[in-house]
């Protein structure tokens, strides 16, 4: 099997507080995983460690992606060498047009790799294409980046960045948070499509019905930064029907 | 506005000062005028040291040299200073058992509601009330002294305690710092001192109750702090005076100093007569309030709400000197009728990684001018430093107004300065939304500016917080809140 | 050299100057001399006042200037020398040389009706207007204005018609050329756009050799009712000119202004905005961004009056403070007693980008009035680190990503230019001289020299 994600024993410390205290994951080329937990689990905590932002600090443990020490990487290589977040709170930049920011984006990545330049009318062609199946807005390109976006409007210009940049594992942070039933469709048709035997999805999600439209073939859940419980899909719809108790229940001693 | 709204200003601004009666206290006075000779004389009161009154003659000699400063967005009418008296004492006061102290004096203070008998007291409170030039009274001395706190007037501190009073006297105002600070330093009359040791978190409440009762006086105290290191107090001051037809000048100096993990509260409710609705009459509240974090995460935390004075000019400061300290200031400045108020703040950062925040409201009823005066600045070594400032204005009324002037001065790349302000008045959606649920005009326009200076009122020691709250609501009666 | 003397030899220059002045300008604009410079030197070149309270102006004057007190004769066309070329914009140009009005082959009227020629020409020719409009709007607002009143003799006059659409914009290329000389000049434009009308106004400055140079220029707008003005300038001298340059606009009923005022390069530069909004229901729109590295001083200065009701005003300045560069900016919002239902908007935005910039930032609000919406806000602070991890999160390199956040920091501004090649043109500016590419103007040949 090709393993693309393997996170051993993860400490991290946010505000010198610790949030993750010890997470095992393995994620294959071709799986969709999905992680699930009550608010201030560590959800969120882990998909900014492995983005690589600064102010998590990792006290214990390693992540190694496609055979890479991951923790080693600033985030912009991580990010080029195929890992994208899908941000809970997407940032406004004024200013700075969407298109812009994306041509920008995207060739850094084609430097990274040895490729040139895209060439403009290429890169044009690509993104109106992109922008059709995910079904956004063309004046969106010359807004600033998500600046005055309604929420659904930012989550679904995450998927499209996604489209674009073609990762090879995408973490969605609670991409469906937020979200009308159409908006939610958007973003489950973009992640199935970029779902291939070459690469994967993480969804952390805290409620079933994303994992309707983006099937899960393996179920975390996160408690107090440990992985507590990892089986099938059927645990997501076991866990929307009991709650979160019954996870918390079962792993006594902790908060 | 509509006439209805017209009506309801009208009669929240007809609020009666509550504090303009005259106490007839025996008073001795000296005569009025300003000299040389003056100065020695009340230094020769006092039973100063030499070094004191070289102190005063040096502010005295420097203040001849100075000029009014005109900066100010006030109008401020010539003061001849030779027609002020420096120095008036209530007799059977200073000095005498409380059993010998004027019953007279004893209900003054019972009718500002500030008991000075021991057992009629908050238990939280100590007390030095101060009339005209002297202290009448400190309250809970000797359970303070226990611990080591040193709370008591400013003129039994310079006999008790003259090497603290010499450290740390005109180190954060030198006497050249303004024309009124040099003015205070020269003359200055009593006012409390306050020595907190090391590691001591002092149990109560300290709080001063400054008075102005003799006529045609001015009143020149002087407050000093000291929080030595890891220690905490919190310490508030109130004023009054009889509502008197001629102006009076009150011209104090505050210093405060923080040492390192220390946290100073600087609470104060500022309630000087402020003149009848002609503008006549009412305090000249001139006054130059500083402290210093000096050592590291040193805290000094400022909250006033002053409804008083014909004219205030006062910027309570902070310099943040030690690394990590940080210093708040939180505001409510009420302008009515006639009055004028230029009042804001200073945060000059020096020490790494300061930090400052700044809160201040404004309210302007009738025909008066309020002004925000701020200045934060970040010196150039100073590194990660952050303010924040928000700077709000509530107008009542078209015939009041409302001025921000503030200042952000950085030299260093790593600040951050973010400064706001809004100017606006009550909105008539706001109202609108309050009468649809059943409040009227009048009642929605005090929940309004209840709402509107809750941030500052509620960082007031609880003691005071609903004192405070029912000043502005006095001090806007028949303006709008 | 101390501002005392300063002041005492610009009294003696205007005492020698008064017959020179006379020979080579108009009776109405002579009319204002005498009282102009009594106010100026009743107060003197500005030191810590309230209005220039951190420019330090003595730099700027305390050097030997050559001021022409004549129509330079000037052997060179400045066409074939220079054109502030932006590629595709069609506009009218018009040339000054060190305050001198270059002459042009157009008619005197254009179409419409509209009028642009030098301001003695249209003091000769249009005499009403000039009693009506000249130093009224400037008046004694500004000593330093008052200075410029007092040797004024020359610069460009517009008037536009009631009614009249300008064809194009009209674009005013002010040049400073010294041949060896260090030159000081006194600029001073006029601009009356009639009731209805609309137009454009695009003002740049160059600086055409190495030598200083100090350019005090104060231009005068009128906007009549329903009047509206797109007003550009586009400041790009080199590290030795000073420029002080004052605008004085009233607006009447029902009028709009868009100002937008972008700062490339010079070494000081004070403008001073000055709006009146004396009509109900007018609106003005202050934008300015500056970028200074080197020694380079930037201070910005508005002041806009709310005078009459219904009027809005919205002033949004950012900059960007490199190396040893000072920016001030002060913004002042007046409203009167009886300008109710006012709205004034401002802030003030500053990237600090090394250990010796400095920033000064003044806000400030004088309101009488009660029915108003008033708010400002300055920051002084760094590029969001939010955002930057966006970006990076992206593959954008942190180089790179500061890089598009201080271009889309400065686009706030820029994307305001209604002039699509000068928007463009600006853009490409503002990329280049973030990059640390240095600031070329097409065509231009030496006054980049100094920038280095």
């Amino acid at each position: 099997m090709n393993k693309l994600l393997e996170i051993r024993d993860l400490h991290a410390v946010v505000d010198g507080k610790e949030i993750l205290k010890g997470i095992n994951l393995d994620v294959n080329a071709g799986e969709t995983h999905a992680i699930m937990g009550p608010n201030g689990a560590g959800k969120s905590t882990l998909s900014a460690v492995l983005a690589g932002r600064e102010n998590f600090i990792v006290t214990r443990g390693e992540v190694w992606f496609k055979g890479k020490n991951l923790l080693e990487m600033p985030a912009e290589n991580r990010a080029r060498e195929g890992l994208f977040l899908s941000f809970q709170y997407p940032v406004e930049i004024p200013g700075v047009s969407t298109v812009n920011f994306l041509k920008t984006a995207i060739n850094e990545h084609r430097k990274y790799s040895g490729k040139p330049p895209y060439p403009p009318g290429e890169f044009l062609k690509m993104i109106r294409e992109k922008m059709e199946w995910v079904g956004i807005d063309s004046k969106l390109l010359n807004r600033s980046l998500n600046e005055g976006f309604s929420g659904g409007e930012k989550k679904k210009n995450e998927i499209f960045q996604m489209a674009v940049l073609e990762p090879v594992l995408a973490i969605l942070d609670e991409t469906d948070s937020g979200l009308d039933i159409d908006a939610l469709r958007v973003v489950a048709n973009g992640v199935n499509r970029l779902k291939g035997p070459g690469n994967a999805v993480i969804v952390i999600t805290h409620y079933q019905r994303l994992l309707d439209h983006v099937v899960p073939d393996v179920v975390h859940v996160l408690h107090d930064g440990r992985v507590v419980k990892t089986a099938g899909k059927e645990l997501a719809i076991e866990l929307e029907k009991k709650g979160y108790d019954w996870i918390k229940q079962q792993s006594p001693g902790e908060n | 506005m509509d006439k209805n709204q017209d009506n309801i200003l009208d009669e929240f601004t007809r609020g009666e000062y509550k504090h303009g009666f005259v106490s007839n206290v025996e008073t001795e006075t000296i005569g009025k005028g300003l000299s040389e000779e003056v100065v020695r004389l009340i230094s020769r009161k006092k039973g100063e040291p030499e070094w004191l009154l070289e102190f005063r003659l040096s502010a005295y000699r420097h203040w001849l040299t100075m000029k009014t400063p005109t900066w100010a967005k006030l109008e401020i009418p010539p003061i001849d200073y030779q027609e002020i008296i420096y120095y008036a004492a209530p007799k059977k006061a200073e000095n005498r058992s409380w059993d010998e102290v004027d019953p007279e004096l004893k209900a003054t203070f019972d009718k500002l509601g500030i008991p000075l008998d021991e057992q009629k007291m908050l238990s939280g409170v100590a007390v030095d009330a101060v009339m005209d030039s002297v202290s009448v009274k400190t309250t809970f001395k000797e359970t303070l002294a226990e611990r080591g706190i040193i709370f008591s007037s400013f003129s039994e501190a310079v006999k008790d305690h003259p090497d603290l009073i010499k450290r740390y006297l005109g180190t954060v105002v030198p006497y050249a710092d303004n024309y009124f600070a040099a003015l205070n330093s020269a003359v200055f009359s009593d006012g409390s001192f306050v020595y907190i040791p090391r590691g001591v978190r002092c149990p109560m409440e300290l709080s001063t109750y400054f008075r102005i009762n003799a006529a045609k006086t001015g009143q020149f105290e002087r407050t000093l702090i000291v929080a030595d290191e890891e220690s905490y107090v919190s310490y508030l001051e109130g004023c009054t005076a009889p509502r008197r037809d001629e102006n009076q000048l009150h011209a104090a100096i505050v210093e405060i100093i923080v040492e390192r993990d220390a946290e100073v509260k600087y609470s104060t409710v500022q309630n000087w007569y402020p003149g009848d609705k002609e503008g006549k009459g009412g305090i000249y509240n001139f006054v130059t309030k500083r402290g210093i974090c000096r050592g590291e995460r040193a805290r000094l935390i400022w909250t006033q709400v002053e409804t008083g004075s014909a004219i205030t000019w006062k910027y309570p400061g902070t310099i943040l000197k030690g690394d990590h300290s940080v210093s708040e200031f939180y505001s409510v400045a009420v302008t009515n009728h006639h009055q004028q108020a230029d009042t804001g703040t200073k945060m000059i950062h020096i020490g790494n990684n300061t930090r400052s925040r700044i809160v201040s409201k404004g309210i302007s009823a009738g025909k008066s001018s309020n002004t925000y005066r701020g200045l934060v600045k970040v010196a150039k070594k100073c590194r990660d430093a952050r303010n924040y400032s928000q700077c709000d204005s509530l107008l009542l009324g078209d015939r009041c107004g409302a001025h921000t002037f503030p200042r952000v001065e950085v030299a260093n790349p790593s600040a951050r300065v973010e400064h706001e302000a809004t100017t606006s008045k009550i909105g008539e959606d706001q109202l609108f939304y309050c009468n649809q649920r059943g409040i009227s005009t009048e009642d929605a326009v005090g929940l309004i500016i209840k709402g509107y200076a809750g941030d500052v009122i509620s960082k007031m020691p609880m003691e005071f917080a609903v004192e405070a709250q029912k000043l502005l609501q006095i001090s806007l009666e028949g303006s709008v809140g | 050299m101390s501002t005392e003397q300063i002041n005492s030899d610009l009294s003696a220059i205007f005492r020698e100057a008064r017959k020179p002045l006379r020979v080579n300008s108009n009776e109405l604009l002579d009319r204002h001399r005498e009282e102009a410079f009594l106010h100026f030197i009743a107060s003197g070149i500005p030191e810590k006042t309230e209005e220039y309270a951190h420019a330090d102006l003595l730099p700027a004057f305390d050097r030997d200037y050559h001021l022409m007190l004549r129509p330079p004769r000037l052997k060179v066309n400045p066409d074939a020398l220079f054109t502030c070329n932006v590629p595709g914009l069609d506009t009218r140009v018009r040339f000054t040389v060190n305050g001198w009005t270059a002459r042009v082959d157009e008619p005197l009227e254009l179409p419409g009706g509209v009028v642009i020629c030098s301001l003695p020409t249209a003091a000769e020719r249009y005499p009403g207007l000039l009693e009506l409009h000249y130093n009224h709007h400037a008046g004694k607002r500004d000593t330093l204005a008052s200075l410029n009143t007092a040797f004024a003799q020359d610069g460009i006059f517009i008037n536009v018609p009631d009614g009249v659409n300008m064809d194009k914009p009209l674009q005013i290329v002010n040049l400073m050329q010294g041949n060896n000389n260090n030159v000081m000049s006194f600029q001073r434009n006029l601009a009356i756009i009639g009731k209805g009308a609309t137009a454009t106004i695009l003002a740049c400055d160059h600086t055409l050799s190495d030598n200083a140079f100090l350019s005090n220029s104060v231009t005068e707008i009128a906007l009549s009712e329903n009047a509206s003005l797109d007003y550009y300038q586009v400041q790009n001298q080199h590290v030795e000119a000073s420029r002080i340059n004052a605008i004085f606009v009233t607006q009447e009923r029902a009028s709009r202004l868009d100002a937008n005022t972008i700062t490339l390069y010079g070494g000081f530069t004070r403008n001073n905005l000055i709006v009146a909004l004396a009509g109900e229901g007018s609106e003005c729109n202050l934008h300015g961004m500056y970028l200074s590295d080197k020694k380079q001083r930037v201070d910005n200065f508005t002041s806009i009056e709310h005078a009459a009701p219904g009027c809005r005003s919205n002033e949004l300045f950012k900059g960007v403070l490199d190396d040893s560069a000072v920016a001030d900016f002060t913004g002042r919002v007046i409203v009167r007693p009886g300008a109710r239902k006012t709205e004034a908007y401002q802030a003030n935005h500053n990237l600090l980008l090394s250990d010796e910039a400095r920033v000064n930032t003044r806000p400030q609000l004088i309101i009488d009035a009660d029915d108003v919406k008033c708010s400002h806000g300055a920051t002084v602070g760094q590029l969001d680190d939010e955002a930057m991890f966006y970006l990076r999160s992206r593959g954008i390199s942190e180089a790179e990503a500061r890089l598009m956040m201080m271009f889309g920091f400065a686009h706030e501004i820029v994307g305001r230019i209604r002039l699509e090649p000068l928007r463009e043109q600006i853009d490409n500016l503002v990329d280049k001289r973030l990059r640390g590419e240095l600031t070329k103007c097409y065509n231009c040949v030496r006054h980049c020299k100094k920038t280095s």
